[in-house]
């Protein structure tokens, strides 16, 4: 990095929100990644209607595909709940498909990315949380506080493993929500620094348009790697949702 | 010392947390690796285990880098 001078990389700029759809947006504060959420939402819809519309015994590839989404999530809320998990199905459909559609937004170009953003993945894990405590509580009533006391541990350990458990429990909230935006901000950051790479060293002279293709070709190996991981952690939100509330509906 | 180098050298330093993880990611695969050697039948049940255990672990490297970039451009 011999010739960019003192310019540096403006990493974080990218996740700024700005108002969209001009005065009238702007006047409810009408951010970019809310136009983005409504796109992702209505995406998704748009799927599943187009889709399920022929209805047909011998579906077509839109429909095969509407139905793939709806058994993925079917199989996934019985294999981890249980037979009750049947009617959390709806919630974790819904949690699965904004994310994953959010993610997916992120990686066009001019498209946002709302899951890099703390707020929305913090609401969101918020949204689980109090939902499997008043699930847990519902099911188990007062019996729900055994869960934070371990059975066959001696006496003596009992106080400290149950503060262990309850900050486990609580930390749910962090871990669910900085995984999938740190996943989200950090491979957008990564895509950005290299973009600026290859703008520096292809403006730097001659010598520089080698390592300019070289880190052009990380950031193409980079989108796809983006895709992997824009599905994964989708997935990941899902299925840690559908633990969480195994061990409500459960109890261990 | 100024500012800025204490701050690049702070960046450095948070990403060491990034060893554990390759220890991490080297397990799981190690692991699926002899599991599927044993019992190729069970590979497409394991495989998903395998990769959800390598975003999870993914993920404390990522804790790791979000530190980092705090630091670097916060």
């Amino acid at each position: 990095m011999a010739a960019e001078g003192s310019s540096s990389i403006d990493a974080l700029g990218q996740f700024k929100l700005t108002t969209a759809l001009g005065p009238l947006g702007a006047s409810v504060n009408f951010t970019q990644a809310n136009l983005m959420m409504v796109v992702a939402g209505a995406a998704m819809l748009g799927l599943l209607w187009i889709g399920m519309r022929p209805r047909a015994m011998v579906p077509g590839r839109l429909q095969a595909a509407a139905e793939m989404c709806y058994e993925t999530v079917m199989s996934m809320c019985i294999e981890q709940i249980g037979q009750e998990g049947k009617k959390f199905f709806p919630l974790v459909f819904t949690l699965f498909f904004f994310i994953l559609f959010g993610n997916l937004v992120g990686v066009f170009p001019y498209f946002f990315t709302f899951t890099s953003h703390i707020a929305v993945t913090l609401a969101l894990s918020l949204l689980v949380f109090i939902l499997v405590t008043f699930v847990a509580l519902k099911e188990h009533g007062w019996h729900f506080f055994s869960y934070f006391v371990p059975k066959g541990i001696p006496v003596v350990l009992t106080p400290l493993l149950v503060v262990i458990e309850v900050i486990s429990y609580l930390s749910r909230i962090i871990s669910l929500s900085v995984r999938l935006f740190a996943n989200m901000m950090a491979g957008h950051v990564m895509l950005e620094v290299f973009g600026s790479f290859v703008v520096m060293l292809g403006g730097a002279g001659f010598i520089f348009l080698f390592p300019a293709g070289l880190s052009l070709a990380v950031n193409v190996v980079l989108i796809g790697f983006e895709l992997l991981v824009a599905t994964l952690q989708a997935y990941v939100f899902a299925i840690l949702t559908c633990i969480y509330l195994h061990d409500a509906v459960h109890l261990h | 010392m100024d500012l800025v180098s204490a701050k690049n050298i702070g960046a450095g330093i948070a990403v060491i947390a990034l060893a554990g993880v390759g220890v991490g990611i080297g397990n799981i695969f190690a692991a699926l690796v002899s599991s599927v050697a044993r019992n190729p039948a069970a590979r497409d049940r394991v495989f998903g285990l395998a990769i959800l255990g390598f975003a999870l672990t993914e993920a404390v490297a990522l804790y790791a880098l979000v530190i980092a970039f705090i630091i670097l451009f916060v």
